[in-house]
């Protein structure tokens, strides 16, 4: 009897995949499917602003380069963590990221917490070359941001796409997208970029 | 979360459990032998058959093993929706208990030497708290200012005695925990460019430079009247601005010719980011301790790099 079930199951293919289907959801089903209904992964923080049209597009050139590859985009409450990279994550800053740029893997520092921590032209110079202002640095040097130019012509279409994955942009700013970011530097754009990440958290409250 | 949620999140937990725990029993159950055999189940493909052998022992109470782990597990952590788990663990409770325990370890050191003086943290047997300024130092400042604190290109050198804002420990102080923003506005379409090569040769000139004297003539003129509300009539510069002396032959952004010409031309923003919502007062005291001993000898000071 048992011998013929198992045949059964055996030999159909269809009936097999359903119910692996079946076995291997529910760890989705338990883990994953809630955080799409909880209040703490969907609204966004206090005072969380969309990405400008030249922040965009740098976020877009930093996927580009690579830059996930070496830093992650995410502070662990671990002490070590939090007295050098400042506090730590949380999912409502993350809401409007799409995709998300968490990374797994930090051959580079953590850049969760990396707006307003240097200067512009810090960023500058170390975007050019790294070893200028880090010596020991092994972080690749990325000149061709300062020759590039962006078109802007896609960076309404940028908007559009991620208004419709939620994103609360405006038409104001879909229509000032290209005349926004026309003609600037790649490293104007990712200079704007590192600079908007995560300030509305701190280790400290700035009223002191 | 809501009751829904949890009882979704707990149900389906238990029921995975469970019911991994039911099929491993059902087969177990309708094993035809229970010990190995040499029969085979009867169906053979490209000549590979298969034994119809009993789970093996130490693989089934591998299984039962990770059921029981995983219920010990739910039991002791949070896993079941709201339910928190019988040790009230949760990842930011442990992160503020390494905060306290840090706290209290750490807090007597720091509170030692906050209550010293940056002068006095300068006089011998404080020379524990200067290296601690100078490790937080390095991990903070020096990616712009050098892990010697004398600076490059554009970030200020720490250990000479020119301060663009001010040396004295309060003001340091203020410059770490604030910031400052640098504002030389671009004059390159007020002057054009003879009137840039002209207040850039004044401008050397000003610090021993060799430039053509005809159009330091020209320049000076045109620097007390654009330049000098900011650096000072005598080029001295000016601290509540920020505005470096110009006369001392120190170029933060160069001392050649074109170097002086562009921060004219189009201006200079340096920026200092403000610290004091990464790091607490107290850090902020003893960094402002070892960069006040790096310029100011007098004390004790600790080996430099």
């Amino acid at each position: 009897m048992n011998m013929i079930k198992h045949e059964l199951i055996e030999k159909n293919i269809g009936l097999m995949s359903l119910l692996i289907i079946l076995v291997i959801s529910g760890g989705g089903l338990a883990e994953i499917v809630p955080l799409f209904f909880q209040p703490s992964t969907t609204k966004p923080i206090e005072g969380l602003r969309t990405y400008t049209a030249l922040e965009l597009e740098g976020r877009d050139i930093y996927i580009r380069e690579g830059c996930t590859v070496c830093h992650t985009q995410q502070i662990r409450p671990f002490r070590a963590e939090t007295e050098r990279y400042g506090h730590f994550s949380t999912a409502n800053e993350h809401v409007w990221e799409h995709p998300h740029l968490w990374g797994s893997k930090r051959t580079g520092p953590d850049l969760a917490r990396v707006g307003a921590r240097y200067s512009d032209d810090w960023h500058r110079a170390h975007l050019y070359n790294p070893r200028d202002v880090v010596p020991e640095s092994k972080m690749p040097s990325y000149p061709w941001l300062f020759e590039n130019k962006l078109s802007g012509d896609d960076t309404a279409r940028k908007f559009e796409v991620q208004r419709a994955l939620g994103v609360p942009f405006t038409d104001e700013q879909i229509a000032g997208a290209q005349s926004a970011v026309r003609g600037k530097y790649e490293i104007d754009a990712v200079v704007a970029y590192l600079q908007s990440l995560g300030k509305l958290h701190t280790n400290y409250d700035k009223v002191r | 979360m809501s009751a829904f949620w949890s009882a979704w999140v707990s149900v389906i937990t238990l029921a995975v459990i469970f019911g991994c725990t039911w099929l491993l029993l059902a087969t177990r159950k309708s094993e035809t032998h229970k010990e190995a055999t040499e029969e085979t189940l009867g169906h053979e493909f490209d000549g590979i058959e298969e034994y119809d052998n009993p789970l093996p022992r130490w693989w089934f109470q591998m299984f039962m093993a990770t059921v029981i782990f995983s219920l010990g597990y739910l039991v002791l952590y949070p896993g079941l929706g709201n339910f928190q788990g019988l040790l009230g663990w949760s990842s930011t409770g442990q992160w503020q208990e390494e905060m306290a325990h840090a706290e209290e370890q750490y807090k007597p050191v720091f509170a030692k030497y906050a209550a010293m003086s940056v002068e006095e943290l300068q006089q011998p047997g404080n020379e524990a708290g200067l290296k601690m300024g100078q490790r937080m130092f390095a991990n903070n400042c020096a990616l712009c200012h050098g892990s010697t604190g004398s600076g490059s290109y554009g970030f200020p050198n720490l250990t000479d005695t020119d301060w663009l804002y001010g040396g004295d420990p309060a003001t340091i102080q203020t410059t770490i925990a604030h910031g400052r923003q640098g504002g030389m506005p671009p004059w390159g379409a007020v002057l054009g460019e003879e009137g840039i090569r002209d207040v850039t040769s004044y401008v050397l000139s000003l610090s021993g430079g060799q430039v053509d004297a005809g159009s330091v003539e020209k320049g000076k003129p045109q620097f007390q009247a654009l330049c000098a509300a900011c650096h000072g009539a005598d080029a001295r510069g000016m601290l509540a601005l920020g505005a470096p002396n110009l006369t001392d032959n120190i170029w933060l952004y160069g001392g050649a010719f074109e170097n002086v010409a562009h921060s004219i031309r189009n201006g200079r923003n340096g920026v200092m980011p403000a610290h004091n919502t990464l790091l607490s007062e107290d850090k902020i005291h003893l960094i402002t301790a070892y960069v006040y001993s790096l310029s100011n000898k007098s004390g004790v000071g600790i080996s430099r790099l």
